[in-house]
């Protein structure tokens, strides 16, 4: 009947019951365009209204079935066909048969797992989202609606500076410092490279930041870098005894949390690259992994209730960090 | 609740040595190519440099040397050091064979404007090489910059620290 043009046909929209309150968070589709999206946490209830609206008023709409999913799937870009999905919910909405006019359906996914992190990289992306689905015999009609899903950490336990010895024999020693090694999104590195013998000439030094994004498992495993920064921390020539101070603030720079062997499909991890250069253009680098996590937000009084539940438990229990007030008096000593 | 605020100050350091924040720095080598003199008669002429480097490095025996090399001298250390060392060698100044053929109307290889060219092409060459980590370590540089002539049957090899 479609065919002739003449065949009902529906739109089909998906309402979060929460739209109004609920915050959206930035996240980059596949071709570098931002936009924003509903944001979720791990055990969160995902719930709204499907509302199947039909184009010809009047007409019967035939179909076999009428269901709504939630989904979390892994898809890696050199195996498109293949979606791995690791959170399959359905339910039913409809059972077979016909509608005569546009209806609104409830649905209720309670205490979702999302145990990943939303992702969109290189060769690989996670993705969360809601389908609903008019099974009709020659083709369904489909509607889908991403939402985004951040996971949060609290301040780790232990988390220790790093601090190495490095250099070329008899040519260059530095000693350079990170003061921690897991650094949550919106933190500040801060350390230093403390310079112990130098015999080259050096014209100036950098650090980056990398990120590793590691598809496939065993003998087809691909490793992408990509350079997320590039900060000049010296230019000119240092000398033994110098000390060179590092203070790079991460809120500026579009990265993720580390992400380890995500459902044994890919991982992403983070590393810093001291560079330096010297007159005659030569690279002499020095490479440390970092950890880098989501810290949640401040719990505000206002938030539901379920998503106070969700939040308690990644608030931080001993918070290391000192009040502004109480730094800048220290500063004056 | 307070808004969290991270700490940034600086990490602690030792406080730098007066002479070593102001005495010479550990990483002097100049090295200089000059003087070229037409070495030769008739067809069997070419042309030598002065090259003179100066250093405080420690893996260098003498401090300032002088020696007289020609641009073959210069092609024997880049093929000893590509073959002995994983080094991307730097490239000299160009061979000039043409300025070799009979019936130019300059002086071909002899001419003052072409000489001063592979001056400062060679200068270039050597400072570049001679400051390279690895570089340091084969003993064709060294005897290159510090002996007075090349011994073309030598052992090659490493120097150490």
């Amino acid at each position: 009947m479609n065919f002739f043009g003449f065949g009902q046909t529906a739109d089909i929209d998906i309402v979060l019951n929460d739209a109004e309150t609920r915050k959206k968070a930035e996240h980059n589709s596949e071709d570098g365009k931002k936009d924003k999206y509903f944001l979720f946490f791990d055990g969160e209830t995902v719930s709204g209204k499907v509302n199947v609206t039909l184009k010809y008023p009047g007409k019967r709409l035939e179909h076999n079935g009428i269901k709504v999913e939630f989904v979390g799937q892994i898809e890696l870009y050199y195996d498109r066909g293949n979606h791995h999905e690791f959170v399959s919910l359905v339910k039913d909405l409809a059972r077979p048969g016909e509608l005569t006019q546009s209806q609104t359906f409830d649905f209720e996914f309670t205490h979702v797992e999302k145990p990943y992190e939303s992702y969109t990289g290189q060769n690989v992306k996670l993705r969360y989202f809601l389908k609903v689905t008019i099974g009709r015999r020659l083709s369904d009609i489909t509607k889908e609606l991403d939402i985004v899903v951040h996971t949060l950490s609290t301040y780790p336990d232990l988390n220790s500076s790093i601090k190495m010895e490095v250099g070329i024999e008899d040519c260059l020693h530095i000693e350079f410092e990170y003061n921690k090694s897991k650094y949550h999104l919106k933190d500040v590195i801060v350390g230093k490279i403390y310079f112990l013998l130098v015999r080259i000439k050096i014209r100036h030094m950098e650090i980056d930041i990398i990120r590793r994004e590691t598809t496939g498992t065993g003998p087809s495993v691909y490793n992408e870098n990509d350079t997320i920064a590039k900060y000049e921390i010296m230019d000119g020539a240092p000398v033994r005894g110098e000390s060179i101070p590092i203070r790079l603030f991460l809120a500026g720079y579009e990265l993720t949390p580390t992400m380890k062997d995500v459902n044994k499909k890919f991982s992403v991890r983070y590393f810093l690259n001291l560079v330096l250069i010297d007159e005659e253009d030569r690279r002499y680098f020095k490479q440390q992994e970092i950890i880098l996590w989501r810290k949640g937000d401040i719990v505000k009084k206002s938030m539901s209730h379920q998503a106070i539940i969700a939040a308690q438990r990644f608030e931080g229990s001993s918070n290391p960090e000192r009040s502004h007030s109480q730094s800048a008096e220290d500063d004056k000593s | 609740m307070n808004p969290v605020v991270a700490d940034t100050r600086r990490l602690n350091s030792k406080p730098q040595d007066l002479t070593d924040a102001y005495g010479p720095p550990s990483n002097f080598l100049e090295i200089d190519v000059y003087d070229p003199q037409i070495v030769g008669v008739g067809r069997n002429r070419y042309t030598t440099y002065e090259v003179r480097m100066r250093t405080n490095l420690p893996i260098f025996k003498l401090k300032d040397s002088c020696v007289r090399r020609r641009y073959s001298d210069f092609e024997w250390l880049k093929n000893e050091l590509e073959r002995d060392s994983k080094i991307v060698v730097p490239p000299l100044p160009g061979k000039a064979l043409k300025r070799q053929l009979p019936f130019r109307g300059d002086e071909g290889l002899f001419e003052e404007a072409f000489i001063e060219e592979r001056r400062v092409g060679l200068e270039q060459f050597i400072n570049r090489i001679a400051g390279h980590p690895l570089a340091q370590n084969e003993r064709c540089l060294h005897m290159f910059l510090q002996e007075e002539t090349i011994d073309r049957n030598y052992i090659p090899g490493k120097v150490r620290h």
